[in-house]
């Protein structure tokens, strides 16, 4: 408890400096005031992630080793950023719908609709692998394109409307499957999940891949300032020329679309599709990494960076949860209690209660630096 | 007359912001004090000190004798100090009867006494001359009344000290004689009454004293009765006023009036606003709608951006027939409004002021041509000397701003898209005198440059200063046009009361 009111201090005291700075020079504050605040945002989320990795490391010494072997490398933080994959993915459109002030409970059921076109389509004798990702490449969209067009034109509340198809998507993916969980054999597909290219699984690969190119389309453009400006103030933005709605549909269909590869990542790492099991909540552990990140689920600001350490924490603890030995039972009840821990580090009111309570000589330093 | 309640050396400091610099208020029980200021002045910042809502970097909050901290506003009411704030802060989902006595209700063997609570309400409202169906939810009634429920709900409380921030500001003038009579029987009764508005008549109307802020600084208290108006304005101006409104250009009237239409309405109707309005604006004019409220003003303005479809006849810009179905459409033809509600409609909070400046032009240069960061700044550093908006920089959230920088900012985000028709609907809403000034200026100036207006107020000194003409509107469509030696307030105030 006393290292995390200490903790304080050191982002403290920089953002104090530049208030004072702020009457002098203009301009060397603006700088300051901007760098201080984006690293704000980005200093609780990996110091949970740090504090994370180190409990693991203290568990079991040889956690951050890393070997390799059959041309690809090999060790715990691996397997972590791996097995992370489907989550850091539904991460990044779930970024993007929540920054409209919106949600999407449908992706975990996307996965699954994808999962079963791709692997009834591979059953089909010499079909191209091509063809097949991009059949559930274009389902996943159009999944994600009626979400968006039941929120934008038919006003529906986004939570029903994604409901409706989470709920009907594992039935349609059930219904594709008639009822069987459908198995293949097909080493390219199989490739997207325990594939491996420079020395690292392929699902690293997807993430960064998808990260990149999202980041180019929305920072490269104005559409990442368009979604945020729409989730501030919807009717505003309205008012000054912004198609709303467009931006909205266009959220929802990247939803859909990281849902696809997350799918289809999910289906070859087991060679087959389960539609009952195949991305079973993990809607909501991609909203849980949003939300880790520090987006606001009234709409505003994203970063999708802070949203895949969202799904990296996410993932971390899980794994020192089977690390660590407890037994299973203490597993979702100890998840809880972490994700807390690290949601309330990130508000500064807690931060300064806690401090506070302390009455530590840095107090003031901390008060002066929350307000920004 | 005592002391009731003592502000003493209050500072508040934001990041690179002296909001509150030793500033010091002493209240009176039975006594309607006035504090005033330019927009950024602090009073908004010292009543939230003041109540709680916010917390202090220094100085004394004496309460009847005793030292007090307050540290949410729930523990300033409980001693009684109760606030009505600049905005409506109610829920528009419960009734009005539930919103009157939020947190307080009377109750039966402890479950709240609805019966009694109705009464209660409608006995509170009838002091307010308002016979409304308590019951109903408060969003069914208009702003104008919700403002006065709002003030009923600070009354009803029973305080001793009222603070009342902007109250007038969506009243006619009939609900603010109520409304001052309401004042003067809390007076009776010892209340001490802060009461902020930018409405000087008012001021001297109602107040016993009055205490000015400038930039955040103590600039005095005075007796009402001491002071003249001139030297109230330049104590809060800080410089004597320039004869800002006068001048008047009665001459240049009669050359401007021959210069080409840029947009006409013809016997525009809509479905539940405005009838067979017609309504013609020449370049490089300044037309200013003047009525009552809901006589149909804003209605014009809204008709003009394409927010609402016409059911018959005709708006021409520059002889082209415009179909409006969305804002864009009118945005594209070369129109831009600045809505009537600034913060429901207009500014985009937690974003920059940069980004709010350069969101319009980036909207009509498309998403897919990014401005760069370096051009953005460019332009938001340009229209923040341009318009003199006080912020330190420009990456700060526009909802930290005052009314009157966030207007100069919608303002400014307009102008960067360089529209040939500027619709301006209640541009000077809940902005001081000092900003009125800079934006009657302002909107001369675009004038001389050849953009047109249109702008709806609700103030006519303010119309008549700066238009051209004055369409004069009454139940929904145009009653009478001033233009020339006929266009005094006087005769402005005869159109709307006589048509």
């Amino acid at each position: 408890m006393k290292s995390s009111a200490e903790m304080i201090s050191p982002e403290a005291l920089p953002m104090a400096q530049s208030s004072q700075q702020a009457m002098n020079k203009e301009k060397t504050d603006r700088y300051q005031a901007g760098k201080s605040a984006s690293f704000g945002r980005y200093l609780w989320p990996l110091l949970a992630l740090t504090l994370l990795l180190l409990v693991n490391l203290f568990i079991d010494s040889s956690f951050f080793h890393l070997t390799y072997q059959d041309d690809r490398l090999y060790g715990s933080l691996i397997d972590i950023l791996n097995r992370s994959a489907p989550v850091a993915l539904l991460a990044i459109g779930m970024s993007l719908v929540i920054a409209t002030g919106g949600i999407d409970l449908s992706v975990g059921a996307v996965m699954a609709i994808v999962g079963a076109v791709c692997a009834n389509l591979l059953l089909i004798p010499d079909i191209s692998l091509v063809t097949v990702i991009l059949a559930g490449l274009i389902v996943g969209l159009a999944a994600g394109s009626i979400n968006g067009a039941l929120v934008s034109f038919l006003g529906i509340q986004p939570i029903v409307a994604t409901l409706l198809l989470m709920v009907a998507g594992r039935g349609v993916a059930q219904l594709i499957n008639q009822g069987q969980i459908i198995t293949f054999q097909h080493e390219g597909f199989a490739a997207i999940g325990v594939g491996q290219f420079l020395g690292l699984p392929m699902p690293i690969w997807i993430v960064v891949g998808m990260l990149l190119l999202s980041q180019l389309l929305l920072r490269k453009t104005a559409l990442g300032l368009f979604i945020e400006a729409v989730g501030c103030n919807a009717k505003a933005s309205r008012y000054l020329g912004i198609n709303d709605k467009s931006i909205k549909i266009f959220a929802y269909a990247i939803a859909g679309l990281c849902a696809a590869l997350a799918g289809m990542i999910s289906t070859a790492d087991i060679q087959g599709s389960d539609a009952n099991n195949i991305g079973l909540w993990l809607e909501l552990d991609a909203i849980l990494a949003v939300v880790i990140g520090g987006a606001a689920l009234t709409g505003g600001r994203f970063s999708l960076v802070l949203s895949i350490i969202g799904a990296l924490i996410i993932q971390t603890l899980a794994t020192t949860i089977i690390v660590s030995g407890l037994p299973a039972k203490f597993n979702l009840l100890i998840k809880a209690i972490v994700i807390l821990s690290v949601l309330l580090l990130q508000s500064e009111k807690f931060r300064r209660q806690l401090s506070g309570l302390f009455k530590l000589g840095i107090f003031n330093n901390a008060k002066a630096g929350d307000k920004k | 007359m005592s002391l009731i309640l003592e502000l003493n050396n209050i500072s508040k400091h934001y990041p690179g912001v002296k909001a509150l610099e030793e500033v010091s208020l002493r209240l009176c029980s039975g006594e309607v004090h006035a504090l005033l200021g330019e927009n950024g002045a602090g009073k908004s910042t010292l009543v939230k000190v003041m109540t709680g809502a916010q917390s202090k970097d220094s100085g004394d909050i004496v309460f009847l004798g005793e030292k007090q901290h307050f540290c949410t506003p729930i523990e300033a009411q409980k001693v009684g100090i109760s606030t009505v704030y600049q905005e409506v802060n109610l829920l528009p989902n419960l009734s009005v009867a539930q919103n009157l006595f939020l947190g307080h209700e009377p109750k039966r063997f402890g479950l709240i006494h609805f019966n009694k609570m109705y009464t209660d309400a409608r006995s509170v409202l009838t002091q307010f001359k308002l016979d409304i169906d308590v019951t109903a939810p408060l969003s069914q009634y208009s702003i104008a009344v919700q403002q006065l429920i709002a003030i009923a709900r600070g009354v009803a409380m029973s305080a001793k000290v009222l603070v009342l921030d902007e109250p007038t500001a969506s009243l006619d003038a009939d609900e603010v004689q109520v409304l001052f009579g309401i004042l003067n029987q809390l007076k009776q009764k010892g209340v001490a009454i802060v009461f902020i508005t930018h409405f000087l008549d008012q001021v001297y109307q109602i107040s016993d004293r009055i205490t000015v802020l400038r930039n955040g600084r103590f600039i005095g208290e005075y007796l009402t009765s001491e002071l003249p108006q001139t030297q109230l304005i330049e104590a809060m101006l800080g410089r004597s006023l320039q004869a800002q409104l006068v001048d008047k250009k009665s001459d240049d009237n009669a050359v401007k009036a021959t210069t080409a239409v840029l947009l006409s309405l013809e016997s525009v109707s809509v479905k539940g606003s405005i009838q067979a309005m017609t309504l013609t604006v020449p370049k490089g004019q300044a037309v200013g709608l003047a009525g009552l409220l809901g006589s149909g003003r804003s209605e014009v303005c809204n008709a003009v951006f394409g927010l609402d479809l016409l059911e018959s006849g005709s708006i021409h810009l520059a002889g082209k027939k415009l179909h409006l179905s969305q804002p864009v459409d009118a945005i594209h033809a070369g129109i831009a409004l600045c809505p009537e509600d600034r913060k429901v409609d207009g500014i985009i909070g937690p974003l920059s002021i940069r980004e709010n400046i350069i969101l319009a032009l980036q909207a009509s240069v498309g998403w897919w041509r990014c401005l760069s960061k370096a051009r953005q700044e460019e332009i938001a550093q340009f229209f923040i000397d341009k318009l003199q908006i006080a912020t330190p920089d420009a990456d700060k959230p526009i909802e930290q701003l005052s009314g009157g920088n966030q207007q100069k900012v919608i303002l400014a985000r307009w102008l960067a898209i360089e529209p040939i028709l500027l619709v301006l609907d209640e541009p000077t809403r809940g902005i001081d005198i000092g900003a009125h000034a800079e934006i009657i200026k302002l909107i001369r100036s675009l004038c001389d440059d050849g953009m047109s207006l249109l702008v709806a107020s609700s103030e006519l000194d303010e119309l008549v200063a700066f238009s051209n003409k004055v369409v004069v509107m009454r139940d929904r469509y145009a009653v009478r046009e001033l233009t020339g030696l006929e266009l005094t307030s006087q005769h402005v105030m005869q159109a709307i009361a006589e048509g």
